[in-house]
Parts: C-alpha cells; structure tokens; sequence
C-alpha cells in the first residue's frame, strides 16, 4: 500500500476581502466635470492628452480636468480630496 | 477604487496585457466590477496620432469601441453585483490533504508553489526539526509582503517560513538568515515588469557559523549554505506573499536568473575595507543582512587598471539612472584600490557619484526616468529638479552618494568586480541576531 504523507500548506495569510460598492454612476455627462487623471507613466500624459482633445471634439457639454497626483504609483489624498470636492467623475491612466 | 467609495464614479484605464492582472487585484480588492477599459500595449514610444488611434479604436479586451466602454462606465444604472461587491475569506489551511508523495508533489508543482525545480516536500517532522533552528515561537508573525505595491499585503509567521525553507532544502542552522530575510519588508519575487530580483548580502559571524562561503564562486550554486539560503528566500517570497505566477502576479517581461538564489556573504576576512553591515549601524561582531532590489543590469571588468576610471565612467554611464549600482569586487580588487590611494568604501563611492554621468538627453529619454523622476523634478525637489533644467547636452549627475554600494566578496583567483543594479529596500540592513 502507497504511504500517504502529510504535509504544510506553504502559502502565508491572505487578508479576508471585504465587499465595497460602486459608486452611482451619471445619468449624464452633460455638463459634469470629470478629472482626467495622468498617472504619469511613461508617455500617459500625451494619451490623456488625446483623451482631453477627443471630449473637447466629440462631447464639448463635459468640462474636462486634468490632474495628477505628485508622485508615481502612491496614493495622493490631496489629489483624491480635490476630486472629490470639484468633480462628478474622474478616469484614470494609462496604468498598468 | 478610493474614489468609487467616496461616490465619485470612475473607470481606469490599462493596457490589455494587464487584463487578468488588474481584474484578479479588484476581486481582491473586494470591488470586482469596477469599470476598466483597455487598450494596446505599448503607450510607451507611441506618437500622439498612434495615441489617437487607440482611443478610436477597439478595447481589444472588451471588443468593443474603446470610448463606448469609457463613457457606459460612468453613466448608467448599477448592476447587484456592483453594489453588493465580493467578501470572502481566503485563510489558508496549517496542513494539506493527506496524498502520495508522487501526488504531492504534483499539486505543488501545478499550484506554482515551486520554482519549477523539485522541492523537498515540507513534512511535519521535516518542519518541527527546521523549527528547532531558531528559538523563535512558530506563531510569531514575521512580516508582510506582496508582489507588488498596488496589491494586498500577506502575513505569515515563523512556521510558514520554516515550511518555505524545507521546500529549498536549507538546514535549521540557516533559519536565522532566512526569518530576517522574510522579516526584511522586501519581496525576492517583485512583480515588476523590469524584472527586478532581490539580492542580499550576509554580515557577521553567522557567515561561518553556518558555512557560507565568501571565496571562490560566492554568488553561484557551489556552496550550499548560500545556494539554499537564497533560494528560500525566493520561494518563501512568492509563497507568503500570494504568489508569484505569470500574467496574475508576476509580470516581468525578460524574467531574472538572479531570481533563483542571488544571496553571498561578504569576504570580511580578505577585504581591506569596513564591512557593509558596519557602514550600516552595525558592530562587526553582529550579524545582518541586507536587501537590495536589483539584477537588472549587470556589468564587469578587471582591475583595477591604469585605465580603471574610463573603464567605471564607461560602466556608470551604461547604468539605468533611476537604480544605482551594487558594486561587488573581488578582495584582490579592492586591494588594488587601496594601493591606489583609495582605502576606503567612501572614497570609492564617493569617486563613482562623482564620475558617474550621462547627457541630461539620455538621462531624461528613459522610461523610470519619466515615470519615477520627472515627477519629483517637476515638483521642484532637488537633485531632479536641476537635472531636469539642464541643458540636453549638459553632463549631469546621475547617482547620489547613498544609491551606490560596494561589496566585496570571491576567492581570489581573478581581479574581477561587478556592478549590479542594486537599490536598498525594505528595512535595508536587518539583524539576524533577533531571529536566532
């Protein structure tokens, strides 16, 4: 007969996940104001910088606002609070 | 995901190469539906017209138009699913199934908790006799790590690290080396697409205590102490971490030889120089480690020769500017520095960030450069801030004095010296002491 052996689990302690919600989205753009925000990867401020030309072109109702946040891959409150008190909707890129 | 819990809808956009990667971080992030939308890797090197073409163009994930997916993603009415969001509890089991040693060793392999080489399968006799190589509690908790910074931290205790250090083949005497390598808050599997490794140099009396060899072949596989300390270290990272798997958590595109086993001792006994870990804080009789995110580029000569400098300006300029080098020399090296008037590691340092320039042109047209730097420099800090105001032709500075290192390490039967893209993380230098 086969010996069966018992052995460790080598994985750590994931943290439990905790169901978080979206926010209500727009019945609208028209007229909202929505951050474009540039999260400074190489090259991301030309495409949001399309991004920006293509609502002034296509959907010129919608105030567009770029932004970014200080530094590369760090959460920015500062930036975060601004958004929230100035704006209805923000896009982020180009990230990985 | 901060701003969608603050009211604020919002879609990011990704690359398509990161489809699986960003959709597994928003599970874990417990908000599975949030908008994403997609475009053609690269942006990086793209034109503005090549831009403009990949907004009008199709979400090659989605399959759809591109702005279609970014405008649906901010308006519209939510789904069930999108207020409710995903809770789970991912806990991990002490022990597995009991299987065939055949079977077990499958599962492993298939659950990418290997490094693709046959691992010692970690039974618990096998762990309790590791366990007795540290006088630590197996549930002490040792630290957090995560493959990269944008995905959830992972914890785990002594045991787990024990269960890692089975799996390499180390011996319970190493346990000290491995617990403070694991305790050091730096991954050995970064997720980085630059495809970076984790190099660590050992300090200190536990270099003999457990027959870590500083002589001939120190940073290869001809020595078992080194070899398996290293690649524990390696295997623990992604185990204890939440993984290390191509297009999920691991992302490097090359990928890193460094990455199978990159740790060596220090050749204390032969170099003319302070210790690293004394330069660091540290007395001689103390033992440490120290991390350095790295291995990316690697270059080498010999010498040092009458035409040493033009060889190390050569060799600096060729750095990548957003990491330093780890400089390791060989003992007959380092002695031909000292004869050349150089007797310390600061002079030598001191001479590499001095001499170590490039064309703010060159500095400048490089991926972390922008990515990294440039927002720094915009914001006025300094030394970037001026680098970025020179002119394209001005030779600038591109390492300050603490991003530069040396090491000094090998046996002795050639002049040879490296450097090694090398950048200090996490906790830097660590005691291996408290881990004993």
């Amino acid at each position: 007969m086969t010996e069966l052996l018992t052995v460790h689990d080598p994985r750590g302690y994931p943290p439990a996940v905790t169901a978080k919600q979206l926010a209500p989205r727009l019945e609208s753009l028209d007229g909202k104001r929505i951050f474009l925000v540039d999260c400074l990867f190489d090259n991301s401020e030309a495409f949001m910088e399309q991004l920006r030309l293509w609502f002034a072109e296509h959907l010129p109702a919608v105030v567009i606002a770029p932004i970014k946040p200080r530094e590369s891959w760090v959460d920015d409150p500062e930036m975060r609070a601004r958004i929230e008190a100035d704006g209805d909707a923000a896009i982020l890129g180009v990230g990985l | 995901m901060k701003l969608e819990a603050a009211g604020i809808p919002a879609i990011s956009i990704h690359t398509h190469v990161f489809a699986r990667l960003v959709k597994a971080t928003a599970q874990a992030n417990g908000m599975p539906t949030v908008r994403q939308v997609f475009v053609p890797q690269p942006i990086v090197g793209k034109s503005a017209a090549e831009l403009r073409a990949y907004i009008e163009g199709e979400d090659p994930v989605h399959k759809r138009p591109f702005i279609q997916g970014v405008l649906e993603g901010l308006t519209g009415g939510l789904t069930a699913e999108d207020r409710k969001g995903t809770s789970f509890d991912r806990t991990t089991p002490r022990l597995l199934p009991p299987d065939t040693e055949e079977n077990l060793h499958r599962l492993f392999a298939d659950q990418h908790w290997t490094d693709c080489l046959p691992i010692v399968l970690p039974t618990e006799e096998r762990v309790a006799a590791m366990l007795r190589g540290t006088s630590q509690p197996p549930d002490r908790i040792v630290g957090h790590l995560s493959p990269a910074s944008f995905r959830e931290l992972w914890a785990f205790d002594v045991e787990k690290v024990a269960v890692n250090a089975v799996m390499a083949g180390a011996k319970p005497e190493y346990m000290p080396v491995i617990l403070a390598l694991a305790g050091s808050g730096m991954t050995a599997r970064s997720s980085s697409t630059t495809s970076w490794s984790t190099i660590a140099v050992v300090n200190g009396p536990i270099r003999k205590e457990i027959g870590m060899s500083a002589g001939i072949g120190a940073m290869g596989p001809w020595n078992h102490a080194n070899t398996a300390i290293g690649r524990a270290y390696c295997l623990l990272s992604q185990n204890l971490q939440g993984g290390s798997v191509p297009d999920e958590t691991y992302m490097g595109t090359l990928g890193n030889w460094y990455s199978y086993s990159a740790v060596f001792p220090e050749n204390e006994e032969r170099s003319p120089w302070e210790p690293y870990h004394v330069q660091h804080g540290f007395k001689p009789q103390d033992s440490a480690v120290s991390v350095f995110l790295g291995g990316w580029y690697t270059q080498a000569g010999f010498g040092p020769r009458d035409t040493w400098e033009e060889k190390f300006r050569h060799c600096l300029a060729a750095c990548e500017p957003f990491i330093g080098p780890l400089l390791v020399l060989d003992p007959l090296v380092a002695r031909g520095f000292v004869e050349r008037g150089i007797d310390t590691k600061q002079k030598l340092i001191l001479w590499c960030a001095e001499n170590a320039r490039l064309t703010a042109r060159e500095y400048w047209d490089n991926q972390w450069s922008q990515t990294l730097l440039r927002p720094y420099a915009v914001a006025g800090i300094e030394p970037y801030a001026s680098r970025f105001k020179a002119q394209p032709d001005d030779l600038i500075r591109m390492f300050e004095e603490d991003q530069i290192h040396v090491v000094v390490t090998g046996g002795e039967t050639q002049g040879a010296w490296k450097m090694i893209s090398g950048m200090r993380r996490g906790k830097g230098t660590i005691s291996v002491d408290e881990w004993r």
